[in-house]
């Protein structure tokens, strides 16, 4: 778990230019450096974590990102990841199953939190149709990684679709239609999470 | 007394409505949590934390919030607190900012000061 935050700070850094580009056309352009940051803030915690069950390191994670990233973004991720924390709390290992319940968790906390749903424009347009293909195929009795692909996919897809929808949460809906035509930051950090974990596990 | 909390992404926007509030009440507890640590802008959970822990008292403590990560930040630090009378007021930050603390320096309980800020947002400024 360790490893994949690590990585997942890598893409975003790597990403961080972009994703505030894409925040700067909609919104206040700050998704990408505040996302840096804070997961750069995470990655100075990670290495006193080795050892500790996934529960904790998430639990961290999401503590860390909320007093960090300091935009929207950080209450969400952060709530997100404590939620998914406390669903692995005590686990060493991640079955299908458990990835399934983390995700239920963390959309949980994110639709608590922005008291948002789909079609919003938001990371929740990337989130939720993962989650729904992750766990058709786990349920399916498919492995974790080929499940987790076709989440990746429909993540990817998710971040397509907010391109042709208005903003009408956030930041983004004070331009209203205008929102319409840009691809949605959030989901598209949200997608690269996914597709980090994808290639680390 | 009840304390009060001025959130913003913007650290002179908040200190800024401190400011303002003082000239109209000079011995309101009110104090600013706005931007991140650097003074960049954002909303910062410990600046919040911190201001409401100084303006604190069983009086309770009211917060007022510009938009987004400002009310989501907000949230959280008060479930941090739990147990603890803190409310977050839905209203203008400028005009709330400065009715609220006029209300609490005069005595105002917390429950009552919701009511306050409606009728701040509702006072029209121009006649037409």
């Amino acid at each position: 778990m360790i490893d994949i935050l690590k990585a997942i700070a890598a893409k975003i850094d790597e990403e961080k230019d972009y994703l505030t580009e894409l925040d700067n056309e909609i919104a206040d352009g700050d998704h990408g450096v505040n996302m840096a940051k804070g997961f750069g803030a995470v990655v100075a915690k990670l290495d006193g974590l080795a050892g500790k069950d996934i529960g904790s390191i998430l639990k961290t994670t999401g503590m860390t990102l909320v007093s960090t990233v300091g935009g929207s973004a950080g209450p969400l991720y952060g709530t997100a990841f404590m939620k998914a924390g406390a669903k692995l709390a005590g686990k060493n290992e991640m079955d299908g199953k458990d990835l399934v319940d983390a995700m239920e968790a963390a959309i949980g906390g994110i639709q608590m939190r922005g008291k948002a749903t789909t079609g919003e424009k938001t990371m929740l347009d990337a989130l939720c149709p993962a989650y729904d293909a992750l766990k058709a195929g786990i349920e399916a009795g498919e492995d974790m990684k080929d499940a987790l692909a076709k989440a990746v996919k429909a993540a990817e897809d998710g971040v397509e679709y907010t391109k042709t929808i208005k903003a009408t949460k956030g930041r983004a809906s004070y331009i209203g239609d205008r929102s319409i035509g840009h691809q949605d930051p959030g989901a598209t950090s949200a997608f690269y999470m996914l597709e980090t974990l994808l290639a680390n596990i | 007394m009840v304390g009060v909390v001025i959130v913003s992404h913007s650290q002179t926007l908040a200190e800024g409505v401190v400011e303002l509030a003082k000239l109209m009440a000079s011995d309101a507890k009110i104090v600013a949590a706005g931007g991140l640590d650097d003074g960049s802008p954002g909303t910062s959970f410990e600046k919040i934390y911190n201001a409401v822990e100084e303006v604190y008292s069983d009086d309770g403590v009211a917060v007022l919030m510009d938009m987004g990560s400002a009310v989501m930040t907000t949230e959280m630090v008060i479930e941090a607190m739990e147990g603890r009378k803190i409310l977050m007021l839905d209203g203008p930050v400028v005009e709330g900012g400065v009715v609220v603390a006029l209300e609490a320096s005069l005595g105002t309980p917390l429950e009552e000061l919701q009511e306050k800020v409606d009728e701040a947002r509702d006072t029209k400024k121009l006649d037409n």
